[in-house]
């Protein structure tokens, strides 16, 4: 097996499916020439050309739309945007059209378009540029929200995003980037809504998505040598959500932390507890814990952010306190 | 890149002949008649159904404007692709939809034409290939730009005829939209019905520019403007630019002067605050309607008993349609579930895509 980057994996992904389904294209800003603003589509616009790699001025809302109104009559577009924080400007296209438009035409038209790009955080890029999203997109019925933390199920992700009759948000990682995993060789599809124990563990549950998969990782491995073992549920996929895969780790466990990117209000981790405090009451031995960013805008000086952001002593710490260990 | 103006179209003062190139065309025309006075017939039916509360929600009729959607229309194909607003009625019977199933949608029944889903502002029909009913202003606009592109990715001559009120061009959404149709050369007609208001905010307190298709030259995209309550300047107008369209991809902004003798929805009053009631009479002095069978009459193409006929036929269709809404079921509750997401994948549907 191979060992890419998430970037060289999204890449694959790309590529596989426009060579395996001609209706598929690209669109977005800086796609094409430029090769992708993080290189994902390197490459992709020598081997497909303008029609389906396709550059677009800098306006969200209208390549939104217009992948929309494409998928509408038959394509299949990625619609690339070169971070969520610009794609607010496209929400009208995302919840309003791509979401309803098969209920609100009785069935008749459906949408199946991905939207894709970088999500969260990365270093130092202060307040505009470091939202986390998927809370705002998980809310709304007839979206799909995909977060893969690992090279592996980004390219099984992406792949099934796109053969998917439906609209699926596609949540990357700046940080995610370079990140190096292995990947298959051969081909393969990771099905959407299916979470993944990514450590097993007895004494607690740590359920997670997206790039905190990672930091839910490194926490398993430094509590591993204190002799804490912890499940680490990484969700991939927040809708649908794979309640099960909860239930089941929470039920062995009897004690769980919900590791996440955004903020706490009205945050994933609110429905994660909300499912587990329905479904798992009685098999809890402490009150579920969430790790979070802090409530604020994401601020600049190294300090303050690292202050903002979710990390490993902050999820060990909870890990500790479920466990009345502190 | 061609600039045209056609006329005025400040209506209310112009001529009430409508202008036909000199040639007489009596089946044309009573085709024409018909799906005018049919949306006619039809909206004044809706107008007293939601006063009775069958129809609720929001309700914008279309009366005073059936010129332009049956002016726009009677130029497309089958396989041409139609995109609306709201304001939807009288353009999804002019695209040929049921008057049953569209009556059934409005009240809200298992037989509308989207299973009681939409409602008013969200009619929409595969078999006719209108796309929707949009509630959004404005949000439309570069799905219409999107089906212009799938068009010429696949190689296609199809048309897209996007309409949308005078209003929407203060959006940013409009603005996108048809700068990369310009840019990428797609064949799509927008078609503005300038109503003069959008809900209560007269275009000249909105727009920095009064003659609206001028926004046309930002995107180095030809425009034109015609009378829209003048059934054959409308189609005139249209088939020019669905030509260009079809033959060289080159989309156009049209602007159609018309006016709205209802108020913006039925929850508003006619007139007001915003309009006075001397400006609507002497707008409705240009009925659309009344022109065409004015035209009609002169050239003896329809007699006064001829015209009674097909009026009494339609108001039967509206009866009907309304009957069979009134008869059709609620949705049934399991269907609340239904059509959130398709449960299948692009292996599963690749042969009714392809077919599309």
């Amino acid at each position: 097996m191979a060992v890419i980057t998430y970037r060289d994996a999204l890449n694959q992904a790309l590529r596989e499916e426009m060579q395996r389904d001609d209706r598929v294209f690209l669109i977005g800003e800086e796609v094409g020439v430029y090769q992708g603003a993080y290189k994902v589509s390197k490459g992709l616009l020598q081997e497909f050309g303008e029609m389906r790699v396709v550059d677009t001025p800098i306006t969200e809302l209208g390549f939104a739309g217009v992948g929309v109104g494409a998928a509408m009559v038959g394509l299949r577009p990625i619609v690339e945007f070169m971070t969520w924080n610009f794609a607010v400007l496209a929400l009208d296209q995302v919840l309003n059209s791509a979401s309803k438009m098969l209920y609100m035409s009785g069935g008749q038209y459906n949408v199946p378009i991905v939207f894709r790009g970088p999500n969260g955080a990365a270093l130092q890029l202060s307040a505009q540029h470091s939202q986390a999203f998927e809370s705002w997109l998980a809310h709304v019925p007839g979206l799909k929200v995909v977060t893969p933390g690992t090279p592996y199920d980004a390219k099984g992700l992406l792949k099934s995003a796109i053969r998917d009759d439906n609209p699926v948000c596609f949540l990357e990682g700046e940080m995610l980037y370079n990140t190096k995993g292995e990947v298959p060789d051969e081909e393969y599809l990771v099905p959407i809504g299916v979470a993944e124990l990514k450590r097993e563990g007895d004494h607690c549950s740590i359920i997670t998505n997206g790039k905190m998969a990672l930091v839910a990782m490194q926490v398993a491995d430094q509590l591993a040598k204190e002799g804490i073992r912890v499940d680490v549920v990484d969700l991939r996929t927040v809708r649908p959500m794979d309640f099960e895969a909860i239930r089941t780790s929470v039920q062995k466990t009897n004690r769980a932390v919900v590791l996440e990117e955004g903020w706490e209000i009205a945050g994933i981790g609110a429905q994660v507890v909300d499912f587990i405090q329905r479904e798992c009451f009685d098999h809890l031995d402490a009150p579920v814990l969430r790790v979070h960013q802090a409530d604020v805008p994401m601020p600049y000086a190294k300090n303050l952010e690292r202050a903002a952001k979710p990390d490993v002593p902050k999820t060990i710490a909870a890990v500790k306190k479920v466990m009345y260990l502190e | 890149m061609a600039t045209k103006k056609k006329e005025s179209g400040s209506a209310g003062t112009q001529t009430s002949d409508p202008s036909t190139n000199g040639k007489s065309n009596p089946d044309l025309d009573r085709e024409l008649l018909r799906s005018m006075l049919l949306q006619r017939r039809f909206e004044e039916r809706c107008a007293e159904a939601y006063a009775l509360g069958k129809i609720g929600g929001f309700c914008h009729l279309y009366i005073g404007q059936e010129a332009v959607s049956t002016g726009t229309l009677s130029i497309l194909r089958p396989d041409d692709y139609v995109i609306t607003t709201y304001r939807d009625h009288g353009q999804a019977l002019a695209r040929g939809m049921s008057p049953r199933n569209v009556m059934a949608e409005l009240f809200g029944r298992a037989d509308g034409v989207v299973r009681g889903k939409g409602g008013s502002m969200h009619l929409f029909d595969r078999n006719v290939n209108f796309l929707g009913g949009h509630g959004i202003v404005g949000a439309h606009v570069p799905l219409a730009t999107g089906v212009g592109f799938a068009i010429k990715y696949r190689g296609g001559d199809q048309v897209c005829i996007c309409f949308m009120g005078e209003s929407v061009v203060n959006t940013g959404a409009f603005h996108e939209a048809l700068n990369m149709a310009g840019l990428w050369k797609l064949p799509v007609v927008y078609v503005i019905e300038n109503n003069r208001y959008g809900m209560g905010t007269a275009l000249e307190r909105a727009s920095a520019i009064h003659d609206i298709y001028e926004r046309g030259a930002s995107y180095n995209m030809p425009r034109a403007q015609c009378d829209g309550q003048d059934v054959f300047a409308v189609r005139e107008a249209t088939q020019e630019a669905v030509d260009r369209a079809r033959r060289d991809q080159i989309p156009t902004l049209l602007e159609v002067r018309t006016y709205r003798f209802m108020g913006h929805s039925m929850s508003d009053a006619v007139s007001g605050t915003y309009r006075t009631k001397a400006e609507l009479d002497e707008y409705m002095k240009r009925d659309p309607i009344m022109l065409l069978r004015m035209h009609m009459l002169e050239h003896g193409e329809l007699t006064d008993e001829e015209l009674q006929r097909l009026d009494a036929e339609l108001k039967a269709l509206v009866q009907d349609a309304w009957d069979f809404a009134d008869k059709s079921p609620e949705p049934p509750l399991e269907s609340l579930y239904e059509d959130v997401y398709v449960d299948t994948t692009s292996d599963s549907t690749n042969q009714a895509i392809a077919a599309d």
